[in-house]
């Protein structure tokens, strides 16, 4: 792998070929927030917090930091006026679905998000899929997807995974940053009590009966 | 049929076709696109065809069912060669006179093309002056040809410039030619189709993939539907020579589920193509091997994406990748794959038998050849129109499509599909290319256009095109999932009369966000209010006040009876469907607001020599009348 050097926040930063911007930043300790990342997964480029400003040839575009790929002697700018103000209403419209969120408190603070800014909705699910790719692309089960598209986008477990896989798993749990995904699940779980052979937990849902 | 595997063959071929067709043979052409089958075309052409048993004319007359000449708005349609003379809105029932007129060489007045103006009328199809502005390089063809019968596109010189270029050329020439003609993707992004050529051709992967992206999702555009259906030879040949100039051995047509015909018709030329040797293994005998596969969209507007289809056709959830990597060097199943639109494939015979310099005679600087737009709307004559880049839009507007219905007022024309914008009047002299059309803070898109009349509220309509990205969302990235949710949220309270003041700027910081967004339906998302917020800010600024000029949004207009204009002729009141208004004989008739719901009957029953029934914009009318003061008094009776 070839090595290139770019600019960040006015630092020259070498990066290796094939890397994204968010790494070359954070090889040189510059931050730049983050939600739906996780390192274990792909970069998806979801929530778009890490947007950072790209200038090449000329032309300043607005990319995301975490799917981005580096490239030589491009410009990058991690904290401008702009940034801030894009990430703050970012922030703001998934507080309208989970404003008690940790993660989201804690970047509503950074960026002066107001939690109230626009009209609550009533799902807490912000979208960031990291249960959905987790269990796809790390434990390959596809115990859970999206489904429907734009505004009525939701993740939904499949009763007939979800039921033979998740008891044991649960490890995505504690990736969501709000409480949607235990919601989904509690639902999930009301119709896909397993039989008792797979069963065997003290709760009375399927031994003995 | 044998397959054709050389030049030579080819050529006879083509003698052949034509040597077993006369010319001064009659043929009746009935247009069958969509549009005049939906207008009834298919009895017309039972009952032509019923005629000529009938009279026993099968080897004198020809009836040709034939593809979309564009003019919808007159259908159905029929051009009768070889005097090319065009009758419109024909009916089964003319069928008989129209074989009468064939043989006798006569022409049927009454079916003919009436000038609004001089009142003359027009027999032949050129000369009606909604194809006599325009230049019809590729829809031309579309009425000469039975798209199903690859015969007919020989006969007019098709599948020659996959000849030249697969027997002659090499495929760098190819790639050069097409970068010389200076051609722009015709699906929306405008990028220059030569280059993207090149991209894909230099990807180091030896496996690469090509495909035609008939996704067509624009509220109300059919562009590419109609030259699928009416010319699929010409989207294959032009894709043909492209898989060939990038070294591509297998394509894919990507194309709505929407449009039966066309995936019938495209999927026929490519059966019929393979058969005659102009796809599968050695064509032509070059030694180029190319096939094509057909595949189906479910209708999601982001497919049309390139990264979204891309997704889609390899059996994915139809969202959107971020892009570097461009398809261009990871793209179908992670190969090189160059995507262009229908329109841009269409071009590129036509690039390869004229060359690129001809191709570049037409148009502007930065924009050349011909463009297809959808005229649509608040515009006498709708239909498909190909115009030279570089026409003004208002010779698009009033010389092609006639000028507004009923004497209303222009408003704005509007181009670039959902995610475009709208040009107010004093844009109409404006030149139509990619580069004026950006400027002027619309895009070219894919070549949707709709005229817009003083009765349009350009705040209801920008909503009803954020409405349509709300829903066409994939939902993936924050920004336009909920970006555009919210100012569809403040739009809708605007047009409903529950706008506040600071809203427009609320509206102008979410357009900020939107390009945050991963692909270019949600940055272009804001585009519609933008526009429209740009050249019609006073119009949003009466809503927030409570009053909607246009009469559109129900909660802020009224109407009203002038109680000095009524005459109590009761014709109101017996239309009026809620029951909202009081009234009887000799008594002045009153709207009763609480029950009105705007329909708008009483409006329309009220006798124009009255004119007492009229609407106000905000919610204050004048007090009724009391009771007692309601009797009409008639003089001298």
């Amino acid at each position: 792998m070839s090595e290139l050097v770019l600019q960040i926040d006015g630092r020259e930063v070498t990066a290796q070929e094939g890397a994204t911007i968010l790494e070359a930043a954070e090889s040189v300790g510059i931050s730049i927030p983050t939600l739906c990342h996780h390192h274990k997964l792909e970069p998806y480029g979801g929530c778009r917090v890490c947007s950072v400003e790209v200038e090449a040839n000329g032309r300043t575009v607005v990319v995301a930091a975490c799917t981005y790929p580096a490239e030589k002697n491009v410009v990058v700018r991690t904290k401008t006026e702009k940034l801030d103000r894009i990430r703050k209403a970012l922030v703001e419209m998934m507080m309208a679905h989970a404003p008690d969120s940790e993660k989201l408190v804690e970047l509503a603070e950074e960026y002066g998000a107001d939690k109230d800014r626009f009209k609550r909705n009533q799902s807490f699910c912000i979208h960031c899929g990291l249960c959905v790719r987790y269990c796809n692309e790390v434990k390959k089960k596809n115990a859970l997807g999206f489904i429907d598209r734009g505004a009525k986008k939701r993740i939904c477990f499949i009763p007939e995974i979800a039921a033979k896989e998740c008891w044991q798993c649960k490890e995505c749990f504690p990736l969501c940053p709000t409480s949607a995904l235990q919601a989904a699940f509690v639902l999930n779980e009301a119709i896909t009590t397993p039989s008792s052979a797979e069963h065997s937990c003290s709760c009375g849902h399927g031994a003995g009966k | 049929m044998p397959k054709i595997n050389s030049s030579a063959e080819f050529a006879a071929l083509r003698k052949e076709v034509l040597s077993s067709r006369d010319p001064n043979r009659p043929c009746i052409a009935v247009c069958t696109g969509s549009g005049c089958l939906a207008l009834g075309a298919a009895n017309l052409v039972t009952a032509l065809k019923d005629e000529i048993q009938a009279q026993g004319l099968e080897s004198r007359i020809e009836v040709r069912e034939t593809g979309c000449p564009g003019f919808c708005e007159r259908g159905p349609l029929i051009v009768v060669y070889p005097d090319e003379t065009c009758y419109l809105k024909v009916q089964p029932a003319d069928a008989k006179e129209v074989i009468a007129s064939v043989l006798e060489k006569t022409v049927i007045d009454r079916l003919l093309y009436v000038d609004p103006v001089t009142g003359e009328r027009v027999v032949h199809e050129m000369d009606i002056p909604f194809y006599q502005n325009q230049l019809r390089l590729l829809i031309g063809n579309n009425i000469k040809l039975d798209p199903t019968s690859i015969e007919d596109y020989l006969a007019i010189g098709g599948y020659a410039a996959l000849e030249k270029a697969l027997c002659q050329m090499k495929p760098e020439q190819v790639v050069g030619l097409v970068k010389e003609s200076g051609l722009r993707g015709r699906g929306g992004g405008g990028f220059p189709s030569g280059n993207k050529w090149e991209f894909t051709r230099n990807a180091p992967d030896p496996v690469k993939y090509v495909v035609v992206n008939a996704d067509e999702g624009d509220p109300g555009a059919f562009m590419d539907r109609a030259l699928l259906e009416g010319s699929p030879h010409a989207v294959l040949e032009g894709l043909i020579i492209g898989a060939y100039a990038i070294g591509a051995h297998e394509g894919f047509l990507y194309v709505r589920q929407e449009y039966p015909l066309a995936v019938e018709n495209i999927t026929l030329a490519i059966k019929t193509a393979e058969e005659y040797g102009f796809l599968g293994k050695n064509i032509l005998g070059s030694g180029f091997d190319f096939i094509v596969e057909v595949a189906q969209g479910a209708g999601a507007f982001v497919c049309g994406e390139e990264t979204a289809l891309i997704r889609s056709l390899e059996g994915k959830a139809g969202e959107p990748k971020p892009r570097p990597p461009f398809p261009a060097v990871r793209g179908l199943w992670d190969k090189p794959t160059n995507i262009n639109n229908v329109e841009t494939w269409a071009n590129i015979p036509l690039i390869i038998n004229k060359g690129p310099a001809a191709f570049a005679s037409v148009g502007t600087a930065g924009s050349k050849g011909t463009k297809i737009f959808s005229l649509v709307g608040k515009v006498k004559n709708t239909g498909l129109v190909e115009v030279p880049m570089g026409i003004t839009l208002r010779d698009i507007v009033y010389k092609i499509g006639g000028g507004i219905p009923g004497d209303k007022r222009f408003k704005a024309v509007q181009t670039g599909g959902p995610a475009g914008g709208c040009m107010p009047e004093s844009l109409l002299d404006m030149e139509v290319d990619f580069d004026q059309l950006t400027k002027a803070g619309s895009m070219m898109g894919s070549g949707g256009m709709i005229v817009l009349d003083e009765e349009t509220c350009m705040v209801d309509f920008a909503r009803f095109f954020l409405a349509f990205l709300a829903d066409e969302s994939c939902g993936k990235c924050v920004p336009c999932r909920e970006g555009i949710q919210q100012m569809l949220t403040i739009l809708t309270d605007i047009t409903q009369g529950k706008g506040k003041k600071g809203d427009l700027d609320l509206l102008l910081q979410l357009t900020e966000v939107s390009g945050a967004s991963l692909c270019a339906l949600g940055k272009g998302a804001p585009n519609p209010v933008m526009s429209t917020l740009k050249h019609f800010r006073d119009e949003y600024e009466a809503h927030i006040e409570g009053k909607c000029p246009a009469f559109t949004c129900k909660e802020l207009f009224s109407f009203y009876i002038e109680p000095e204009k009524c005459q109590a002729c009761t014709n109101c009141g017996r239309k009026c469907p809620a029951g909202a208004i009081e009234g009887g004989k000799n008594l002045i008739h009153v709207v009763d607001q609480a029950k009105c719901t705007k329909c708008g009957a009483c409006l329309e029953a009220c006798p124009p020599r009255f004119g007492a029934v009229t609407r106000i914009p905000g919610k204050a009318v004048p007090a009724p009348l009391p009771e007692d003061a309601r009797t009409i008094v008639r003089g001298n009776k």
